[in-house]
């Protein structure tokens, strides 16, 4: 049977390079290789890998099934870290090389940008059941439509013979030199059983290069998982038993029997996964490209802008900070809204510890006319510091000239600021009046929005409106920020030249 | 060595590149008629390279199917239909050329 496929009658229209006057060539170095390699300065036609490497019969058995299947100039190969890291010298397709592991969640992202081509990716166990556990899974799990080839060793072949995942029991290697003790050192880890447990993969299957029958069985499956990737099938997976002869110390006909004996009963042989998956699509988000949705950001900002409103600042940065819980982090938000809806750039940068409620946190707001270069303000143009501890801490990075606004009634005694202009506002005791405390975030922004006339209250009001959805809340918050407007405008002397509405223009 | 009358009676025939041979002896373990070996001298590289004895090559691919090489191995196959040069001598082999 195995002979019977390997009998490939090439058409004479292919006019074949002629051995003799009576022959015609049936298999050769597949076009699919580069004429040479460029990675060796002199040993251009010969690959990198030992004498009996299995690579080489992966290598070929892919790129005879590439060429069969006229994909050549449709395929993407993620090439991993291990001996197989150089499959782009040689492999004459698109080539991505990434880091150790990551080849699943870089072909991810290749096949949904480019979901007509033909995206493979090449690992070797230490790569793939290693480092890599976690992006084959859930590459498996999603149902990603790429092609795995997982060509397993039994042991980390390019870094010197260190112990695999996929290591045998009792098998020795340079960090298990008694054998591999299952007690100290787990068991070998079965990638295909492990990944046909999952949902969503069409085809799983092991193969062995361990004689001329298995080879051909690999044959098949490579072919048939690059098959069913060209049909937009999903998720497919062959593992490759393969010899390793420099590492296990056989000469490589003995590692090849080796394969045969010692690895296909501890990785039995088998299609684990051959079916047509039916991923239910019922609960597709709505679509949108990029545009619309900016479009649409463009028709509220419109919606949201006081006609004729000019920004007196070119670039302006804000710094919010104070415990968390009291608002910090949605304060940033809102204002970043804001900015947007009146068509500056705007960016927003969060920070804060794992402690969600009386944790510090703080967050950095940047309104630009122009791009903006990057979210992080080292030298803010304001600073709102809710509470003393981030007063103490921040208010030395205030750009001079700049302003602090202190959510206290005074700043501490022992505290001397010289270089920006201080305002202090009892928020928490406002808002308390107002009738909740959790506004005191609302509170100053008012009183930043009258002190540095930065954006309008207009179009924080709009903002308020889209977010806060209980009637009851949002009167509060418009409470709150005239509380806070009115604060700056008659408790403090210093500041904002208004005009009747109280909004400075 | 072997008669020209049994190796143009070949179906196969292989040849291999010396310069891309690593001398594993994959193809030597794996040929189903066993008409390849390993030169007793050694290549360039410092290697026993394979070769074909010259005769018993049926065609089949599987030494080029075993060898890591891309390109070390190439497999030819008589055309057919055969047209033999000389009256031919195995019965039969008319039938197993068009194959």
């Amino acid at each position: 049977m195995a002979l019977q496929d390997t009998i490939q009658v090439v058409e004479p229209a292919e006019e074949p390079k002629v051995a003799t006057d009576n022959y015609e060539v049936v298999h050769e170095k597949s076009k699919l290789f580069y004429p040479e390699y460029e990675r060796k300065s002199d040993l251009k036609h010969q690959t990198h890998y030992c004498p009996g490497c299995g690579h080489g019969v992966v290598h070929k058995l892919i790129a005879e099934a590439l060429e069969d299947l006229g994909v050549q100039d449709e395929t993407i190969l993620v090439s991993p870290v291990g001996c197989s890291v150089f499959a782009y010298y040689y492999f004459d397709v698109g080539n991505v090389q990434v880091a150790h592991g990551r080849a699943p969640a870089a072909a991810t992202g290749l096949k949904r940008a480019c979901p007509d081509k033909i995206v493979i990716a090449y690992q070797g166990d230490g790569d793939l059941a290693a480092i890599g556990t976690a992006e084959i899974v859930h590459a498996a799990n999603r149902g990603e439509k790429i092609t795995v080839f997982f060509v397993n060793n039994a042991i980390y072949g390019m870094t010197g013979g260190q112990m695999a995942p996929t290591t045998l029991v009792g098998q020795r290697s340079t960090t298990s030199p008694w054998g591999r003790r299952p007690v100290n050192e787990g068991f070998p880890l079965h990638v295909c059983e492990l990944l046909s447990s999952l949902e969503a993969p069409v085809y799983i299957e092991r193969v062995a290069l361990s004689d001329n029958k298995n080879i051909m069985k690999a044959r098949r499956a490579v072919r048939k998982a690059l098959e069913l990737q060209k049909n937009g099938a999903g998720f497919t997976f062959v593992e490759i038993l393969s010899p390793c002869p420099t590492i296990w110390g056989k000469d490589p006909v003995e590692a090849r029997k080796w394969v045969g004996e010692k690895m296909i009963p501890n990785f039995p042989l088998n299609v684990y996964r051959d079916r047509k998956v039916e991923i239910p699509n019922n609960n597709a988000p709505p679509h949108k490209t990029v545009e619309e949705i900016v479009s649409g950001e463009r028709k509220a900002a419109a919606e949201g802008m006081v006609p004729g409103r000019q920004h007196h600042f070119r670039e302006m940065g804000i710094k919010i900070a104070g415990f968390g819980g009291q608002g910090v982090l949605l304060l940033g938000q809102l204002l970043a809204e804001m900015g947007m809806r009146e068509g500056l750039e705007v960016s927003w940068l969060p920070s804060y510890g794992p402690e969600m409620r009386s944790g510090s946190a703080h967050c950095h707001v940047c309104l630009s006319k122009e791009r903006i270069g990057s979210p992080l303000l080292s030298r803010p143009d304001v600073l709102i510091a809710m509470n003393e501890i981030s007063l103490r801490k921040f208010a030395a990075q205030v750009a001079p000239g700049g302003t602090i606004l202190y959510g206290r009634e005074r700043l501490p005694e022992d505290v001397q600021i010289e270089h920006a202009q201080v305002i202090c506002i009892p928020a928490s005791e406002i808002a308390d009046k107002l009738g909740s405390a959790k506004v005191a975030n609302v509170v100053m922004m008012g009183a930043l929005l009258e002190e540095t006339e930065c954006l309008s209250s207009a179009t924080a009001m709009k903002v308020l409106e889209a977010k806060v959805k209980n009637p009851a809340l949002l009167e509060l918050d418009r409470k709150a920020l005239d509380a806070g407007r009115v604060y700056i405008d008659h408790t403090v002397a210093v500041g904002a030249v208004t005009q009747a509405d109280g909004f400075a223009q | 060595m072997s008669s020209p009358s049994k190796a143009e009676a070949a179906r196969g025939n292989v040849t291999v590149n010396v310069e891309e041979c690593k001398g594993c002896g994959l193809c030597v373990e794996s040929c189903p008629p066993k008409c390849l070996e390993l030169a007793p001298e050694l290549s360039a590289y410092g290697v026993h390279p394979a070769r074909y004895i010259g005769h018993d090559c049926t065609g089949c691919g599987i030494c080029f199917y075993c060898c890591p090489e891309p390109g070390a191995i190439t497999v030819y196959r008589r055309l057919a239909p055969y047209k033999p040069v000389a009256p031919r001598e195995i019965p039969g082999e008319q039938h197993a050329a068009t194959l």
